[in-house]
């Protein structure tokens, strides 16, 4: 990896939002890469408009992804797709809830989040383990199985 | 607790502020709530160091600074307006100085992510006379927040540790070092002069002040904090804060300066960058200081158009000061505003102000929610505690028929922070018409991330302490018309407590009770965990 990954996730207050984008922080950073991650959260509880920067690379500055420079928008709110589609760059890869419908079994909706990262993992030069280690990183014990078998579904949803 | 946490940590600004606290020994950590400053404390108390929720922040720095006398090092977190409440200690605090290490954090919301104004806190440090550190991401929030204590230790000052909400809430890789501790051991030293200031001692400690910023300011020509990064002759960038790192990243040929000693200024420093490079731009968020400050000084030195005075830089708004670009940006797409949740305790209360067409005079909080449809039923918001005066300014001179309509809403956390006064008011100044003062109290600070209060009769980690109620406190300022209802008991009884208290051309207080939806199943455990303890003391003391 010799450039800066720019990853967005966004939806809504509630959504885990925060949460997926500090899996994929995580993530990134227990590959030895330099991360900056950063969003404003103020009001977002209230269930109002969340959007989480994600940064990474040999080497990050500025910890907001300038606009149109995406190279990936994780979108967790159907109806949040359009009012975030002006981060990506042409040609960059969108994620959202559409891209699950090839999942199999049922999924919860309260880990649409984490399949949603499952998705974006088959874009990504993280390894499988790492992603596992990043999700028990970020969820109390409790949490796991039920995230590490969404993440999985999201992987399975993308033809591998 | 410090000795599991591993070399390299992904952490938020605020958390790399909270580390750094705590390795350098700090002994108390006071402040308000207040985004983006609030995880700084419950970190820090995360981390195993003692730190406690004050009322606010005037009385949150004035018990710092009592720390500080006493010879330990002390952490003062607030948000940026929360310094206007503390400054009144915090200027002649600039006076006494201090002899244990006393680090002011101001959190500034440049954007209005989440506050009422986007001041610009350096403002602060220039008039008050205090040192100022930026960081730019969390290894420098860690690293100046510890050289912090050292500096207010070496200068016997408060220093001022300012953040951003991009500073406090990004996370950035953080390698943690080992801190020196305290110069010395809390214990009394008498020091009259230094610490009375009337104004015989108050006058020598002015001329004092200025000695120490003069060698303070020698002191940041060649300090770690001011960092040179001698790149291309042909650019130059002074840049400080967050807006070091757009720099970087949109003109990574350029030179750059980055102003970590934001005040006072290194001007040899700055001189000698200036006078290295053939075109020099000041990237500063916010307010025009720097360049203002280094053009009076004769520097040539390039700013940057009125537009970018507002809201947050980024590196698309820095890639356009430098290229001189003042057309007028994009509109980026607005997002789904905030709600209250479903179920809040403040929904019903707003309704009945709009059914009983009520002018409101508000206050901040969650229920700051209630100005935007379907409840539209707020007029006035200024900043914590206002509602109460501004109810009053407006119930003396508006004619009777209006002056009858208004009612003055408020929280529990901001009640304690700063509606006492105003109660002292509305009983010392009742206006012809009476007032009515509707508290909205949900049991917490929601509004941050539910903090515990005074009137929670909890502490930051959530064990039982002393309590004030509200009921008590008007009644005993000598208020006789106090009634508490259920905001869910029933519309109708809503509309006639309303009614009544509006009608009765008397000074009323309505406590509105009922717990914030989403605190409500921690309130019930911490509850819980209360009764078990005083059981088991009981148990104790009785066997
Ligand atoms: C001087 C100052 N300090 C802190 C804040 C941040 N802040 C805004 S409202 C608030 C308290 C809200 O709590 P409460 O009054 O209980 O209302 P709730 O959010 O629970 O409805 C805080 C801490 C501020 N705006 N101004
Ligand atoms: S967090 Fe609590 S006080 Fe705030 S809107 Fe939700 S229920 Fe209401």
């Amino acid at each position: 990896m010799t450039q800066v990954i720019n990853v967005v996730v966004a939806g809504l207050g509630g959504q885990g939002v925060v949460k997926a984008s500090d899996v994929l922080a995580d993530a990134a950073f227990r590959c030895g890469l330099d991360v900056k991650k950063s969003e404003i959260h103020g009001m977002s509880q209230r269930g109002g408009s969340v959007a989480s920067d994600v940064r990474f690379g040999p080497h990050v500055h500025s910890p907001m992804i300038p606009t149109g420079q995406a190279d990936f928008l994780v979108v967790v709110a159907p109806d949040q797709v359009d009012v975030n589609r002006h981060v990506l760059k042409a040609g960059g890869l969108l994620v959202s809830p559409a891209s699950l419908e090839k999942v199999p079994g049922k999924l919860q909706a309260k880990s649409i989040n984490v399949a949603l990262l499952g998705v974006l993992s088959r874009s990504l030069e993280i390894p499988l383990e790492i992603w596992e280690d990043a999700i028990r990183g970020c969820f109390p014990e409790k949490h796991h199985r039920l995230n590490l078998e969404a993440f999985e579904q999201g992987r399975q949803a993308v033809a591998g | 607790m410090v000795a599991k946490l591993a070399d390299r940590m992904l952490l938020s600004g605020d958390e790399a502020v909270a580390l750094a606290a705590f390795n350098a020994g700090v002994l108390l950590g006071t402040g308000y709530p207040g985004t983006p400053s609030t995880e700084i404390l419950e970190a820090f108390a995360a981390l195993g160091g003692k730190a406690q929720w004050a009322p606010n922040e005037k009385v949150a720095l004035e018990v710092g600074i009592g720390v500080a006398f006493a010879g330990g090092r002390s952490l003062v977190t607030m948000k940026h307006v929360g310094v206007n409440v503390a400054a009144d200690a915090l200027f002649t605090a600039a006076y006494t100085g201090v002899t244990g290490g006393l680090v002011l954090v101001s959190a500034d919301d440049p954007g209005m992510a989440s506050s009422q104004n986007e001041q610009d806190n350096r403002h602060y440090a220039r008039a008050a006379g205090l040192l100022m550190l930026e960081p730019a991401d969390s290894q420098q929030a860690y690293d100046f927040a510890a050289a912090a204590f050292a500096l207010s230790e070496q200068f016997r000052q408060p220093v001022l540790l300012r953040m951003t909400t991009r500073t406090c809430h990004s996370k950035s890789i953080v390698t943690q070092t080992a801190l020196p501790g305290p110069a010395q051991a809390p214990s009394f030293e008498r020091n009259i002069p230094a610490r009375v200031m009337i104004p015989a001692y108050a006058r020598p400690a002015h001329h004092a002040l200025r000695d120490k910023l003069a060698r303070a300011a020698a002191y940041a020509e060649n300090c770690a904090q001011t960092i040179v990064e001698p790149r291309s002759k042909a650019l130059g960038i002074i840049a400080s804060g967050v807006a070091a790192m757009h720099a970087r990243e949109v003109a990574p040929e350029a030179s750059l300066l980055q102003l970590g000693f934001s005040y006072p200024l290194p001007m040899q420093a700055i001189r000698d960058f200036v006078a290295s490079v053939e075109r020099c731009v000041v990237i500063e968020e916010g307010d025009r200081i720097l360049v203002t400050e280094l053009r009076a000084e004769g520097l040539a030195v390039e700013g940057k158009p009125e537009r970018f005075r507002f809201g947050e830089l980024n590196a698309d708004r820095v890639r356009r000061i430098l290229e001189h670009d003042d057309s007028p940006e994009a509109k980026i797409p607005g997002g789904k505003p905030p709600a209250l949740c479903e179920g809040c305790s403040h929904r019903p209360v707003f309704e009945a102000l709009n059914r009983l067409d009520c002018i409101v005079s508000g206050d901040i909080g969650c229920y700051s929610l209630g100005v935007l449809p379907p409840f539209t039923a707020m007029d006035t918001l200024v900043c914590m505690g206002a509602s109460i005066g501004v109810g009053l300014g407006m119930r003396h001179v508006l004619p009777p028929e209006q002056a009858k309509r208004v009612v003055s809403v408020i929280g529990d956390s901001t009640f304690v922070h700063s509606g006492l006064t105003g109660l002292a008011e509305m009983v010392y100044n009742p206006p012809p018409t009476g007032h009515v003062v509707l508290i909205v109290d949900n049991g917490t600070t929601a509004m941050t991330g539910q903090q515990e209060h005074p009137g929670t009769g909890r502490t930051l980690l959530h064990d039982a302490t002393g309590r004030l109620l509200f009921e008590d406190i008007a009644r005993a300022m000598g208020i006789a018309d106090v009634i508490t209802v259920d905001p869910m008991a029933s519309d109708v009884v809503l509309d006639d407590v309303l009614r009544q208290a509006l009608d009765s051309g008397r000074l009323v207080v309505i406590v509105a009770r009922r717990p914030c939806i989403l605190a409500a199943p921690k309130i019930r455990q911490y509850e819980r965990a209360a009764a078990e303890k005083r059981i088991g003391i009981a148990v104790r003391v009785d066997g």
